[in-house]
C-alpha cells in the first residue's frame, strides 16, 4: 500500500463517519415527520428528501457546487460569517455524502418508526409523558433496530459515493481523494491496476465489516432488551 | 372528586352526546358495544378531541370547546388502563410500572409508592420478567399499577376484562375491587357485563345508541338496563352459615336468600346480582319444589324483547327491584301486568362482596 491510498482509505472513514453522525440527528427528525406528522406539505418534503435518490449524482453534485461554492451567496455567508467552507474541502465530501445517503436513512427509520404501535405512544401521554418524551422513551428504542440499519446504509453509501462528491469537491489528493476517487484515478494511469485492485479489497473488507459490526450491534440491542426488560 | 361531562361527538355514521357527573367511587359506562362508551373515555382521558362541549375534574376543565380549551393527555393526570393492557415490550416489568414516576408529582392525586401497588396487585414477583412473558391476567395488573403510579387524579378502564377468559375476570376483579374502596382513586370503568357492573359499581351511567339512558346508584339503575345477562342488584347481609349443607343465609328487604357457601363472615353487606334468565314466576307459593330461593313481589312492568318472542318482567319486591326473562307465552299464560302480585323462583344467584 502506498501512502497516497493510506491516505485515502483515511479520508474515506473521516467522510463517511461524519456524514453519518450528522447525518443521524437530522435524519431521525424527517422520519418522524414522515411517519407520524399531518401537516401541509408533506409529500412536498417526501419528494424532497427522496430526489438524491433518483437525481443522477453528478446533477446532486452540481446543484450542491451552484448553491454553496465559494462565490455564490450562501457559500460566501457560510466562509465570511461562520468560517465554514465546503467546497474543495473534505467537509464538502462529507456533505455530498450525507446528502446521498439521507434518503436511504430516513427511509429505513420511517419504516421501523411506523411500525411502532401509536397505541403505546398514546399510553405513554396518559402516564405523563409529553409528545418529545414519548419519542425518547418508547418510539425511539422501539425503533433502533431501523436506526442501526439506516446509519449502516448510510454510511455504506457514503463509502461508495462518486459522483456527487467529485463534482462538488473535485479529486485532491489529501483533501478530497475518497476511495472511490482514487480508484478512477489509478484506473486512468498506466501501472495503477494493482493500486486499484488493493483498494478495491479494501472496499469489499470495509463494507463487509460495516455489515457485520450492525448485525452485531442489532443482536446486542435485542438481547439487552431481553435481559433488562 | 366529581367528574363533570357534558359533550357532543359528530361522526359520519354516529353521534354521541353524552351528560353526567360522577361521585366518588367507581362510575360504570355501560352499554352494548357501539353505544359510545370507548369514545367517551378517549374523550375524558385526551386520546380523542369532542366535536362539542366540556369535561371538568373538580371544577379544573380539561377541555371546553366554547373557550378553546383542550388540555393534552399528559397534562391531565387521568390514568388509563386499556383493554390490551399496553405494557411497553422493550421495559421490564419494574420500568413499566415506574414509567409515570419520571413525569408526574403525586400531589393530589393517589399517594401510591411501588411497595403498595405490587403488594395491591400482587405483583412482586413479576417485577423482573418481560411483559411478554405475562399471562393477560398479569399483563392487566401490572397494567393498572402502571396507571397507578402516575398519580392519577382519576383512573379511566376501558373493558380492562373484556379480553380475558372466565377464571383470569375472577383473578382480577377483587384487585379493582380493593382499588375502589383501598386506594382512594375515583374509577370511571367501561363494562359491558351487567354482572360486572353490579359487582363493581357505585353509580351507573347507561349509554344506548350514543345517548345516555340512565344515571344513578347502581341497584337502581342496572335493572333499567338492555343487556344480554341482565339482572337486579340486591344489597344483603349473611346472616349465617349452615354448614351442614355448605349453605350461607343472607338476608335483604326483599326477604331471606340461600346461597352457596360464601367465605365472608358472619355480618358482611355482600351485593347479590340476580340475572333475569335465572328468575322463574309462579302466581301462587311454589311447594315442594327443588330451588330454595322464593320471593314475593308484584309485577312493575314488562318490556317485550324486540323480536316479541321473550319478555323483561319487572319486578318490586318489598322495594327492592329484580328482574324475570320469561317467553311471551309464559307472559300471557299468566296473564302478568303491572300491579299483580307474583313469586319470584331463584335458581342461582351470584354473590359478590361490597
Amino acid at each position: 500500500m502506498t501512502p497516497e491510498e493510506w491516505t485515502a482509505v483515511r479520508l474515506s472513514l473521516l467522510v463517511a463517519t461524519t456524514a453519518t453522525a450528522a447525518s443521524l440527528p437530522l435524519g431521525i427528525a424527517v422520519a418522524w415527520l414522515l411517519a407520524r406528522g399531518r401537516f401541509w406539505g408533506k409529500s412536498l418534503l417526501d419528494t424532497l428528501v427522496h430526489l438524491p435518490l433518483i437525481m443522477p449524482p453528478v446533477v446532486t453534485g452540481y446543484l450542491l457546487l451552484l448553491t454553496l461554492g465559494r462565490r455564490t451567496p450562501i457559500g460566501a455567508f457560510l466562509a465570511d460569517e461562520l468560517g465554514i467552507v465546503f467546497s474543495f474541502r473534505w467537509t464538502g465530501a462529507a456533505l455530498a455524502c450525507a446528502v446521498m445517503g439521507f434518503p436511504l436513512l430516513v427511509r429505513a427509520v420511517r419504516l421501523s418508526i411506523e411500525a411502532v404501535d401509536a397505541r403505546l405512544e398514546a399510553a405513554a401521554g396518559t402516564l405523563g409523558a409529553n409528545p418529545a418524551w414519548v419519542f425518547v422513551t418508547v418510539t425511539l428504542p422501539l425503533s433502533l433496530p431501523g436506526v442501526i440499519a439506516g446509519a449502516i446504509l448510510c454510511f455504506a453509501k457514503a463509502m461508495g459515493e462518486f459522483g456527487a462528491t467529485i463534482t462538488f469537491v473535485s479529486n485532491i489528493p489529501g483533501e478530497t481523494q475518497t476511495l472511490p476517487s482514487l480508484i478512477y484515478t489509478l484506473t486512468q494511469v498506466p501501472g495503477g491496476d494493482a493500486g486499484a485492485l488493493r483498494l478495491t479489497l479494501i472496499s469489499i473488507a470495509i463494507s463487509m465489516l460495516a455489515l457485520l459490526g450492525s448485525e452485531l450491534l442489532a443482536r446486542r440491542v435485542g438481547s439487552r432488551r431481553a435481559a433488562i426488560a | 372528586m366529581t367528574l363533570e361531562v357534558d359533550i357532543d361527538q359528530v361522526r359520519e355514521h354516529f353521534r354521541l352526546t353524552a351528560s353526567f357527573s360522577s361521585a366518588p367511587g367507581l362510575t360504570a359506562l355501560f352499554g352494548r358495544s357501539g353505544s359510545g362508551k370507548s369514545t367517551l373515555v378517549d374523550i375524558i382521558g385526551g386520546l380523542v378531541r369532542p366535536t362539542r362541549g366540556r369535561v371538568a375534574i373538580d371544577g379544573q376543565v380539561l377541555v371546553d370547546t366554547d373557550r378553546g380549551v383542550f388540555v393534552p393527555s399528559h397534562r391531565r393526570r387521568v390514568g388509563y388502563v386499556f383493554q390490551d393492557s399496553r405494557l411497553f415490550p422493550h421495559l421490564s416489568v419494574r420500568r413499566n410500572l415506574l414509567y409515570g414516576r419520571w413525569f408526574t408529582r403525586p400531589e393530589g392525586g393517589a399517594a401510591a409508592d411501588l411497595a403498595s401497588v405490587v403488594k395491591l396487585l400482587d405483583i412482586g414477583p413479576l417485577l423482573d420478567r418481560r411483559p411478554e412473558t405475562l399471562s393477560g391476567g398479569e399483563k392487566q395488573r401490572v397494567a393498572i399499577g402502571r396507571a397507578l403510579l402516575a398519580h392519577p387524579r382519576l383512573l379511566l378502564m376501558d373493558e380492562p376484562l373484556a379480553s380475558l377468559d372466565e377464571a383470569r375476570r375472577a383473578e382480577i376483579l377483587p384487585y379493582i375491587e380493593r382499588l375502589r374502596d383501598d386506594a382512594g382513586v375515583p374509577i370511571v370503568y367501561v363494562s359491558h357485563s351487567a354482572a360486572e357492573v353490579a359487582r363493581l359499581a357505585t353509580t351507573v351511567v347507561i349509554l344506548t345508541e350514543g345517548k345516555v339512558a340512565a344515571v344513578g346508584p347502581v341497584i337502581d339503575i342496572l335493572p333499567l338496563a338492555d343487556a344480554g345477562d341482565a339482572g337486579g342488584v340486591l344489597d344483603a347481609t349473611v346472616v349465617r352459615h349452615d354448614e351442614v349443607f355448605q349453605l350461607s343465609v343472607l338476608e335483604s328487604v326483599a326477604g331471606e336468600l340461600q346461597v352457596p357457601r360464601l367465605t365472608a363472615p358472619v355480618g358482611t353487606p355482600v351485593r347479590a346480582y340476580i340475572r333475569a334468565r335465572d328468575v322463574m314466576i309462579s302466581l301462587q307459593a311454589p311447594q315442594d319444589i327443588s330451588a330454595l330461593n322464593v320471593l314475593a313481589g308484584r309485577v312493575n312492568a314488562v318490556t317485550p324483547s324486540s323480536n316479541g318472542a321473550q319478555a323483561d318482567v319487572r319486578l318490586d319486591c318489598n322495594g327492592a327491584s329484580l328482574m324475570a326473562r320469561l317467553t311471551a307465552k309464559s307472559v300471557s299464560r299468566l296473564a302478568l301486568t303491572p300491579g299483580k302480585p307474583v313469586f319470584a323462583v331463584i335458581k342461582s344467584v351470584s354473590f359478590e362482596r361490597s
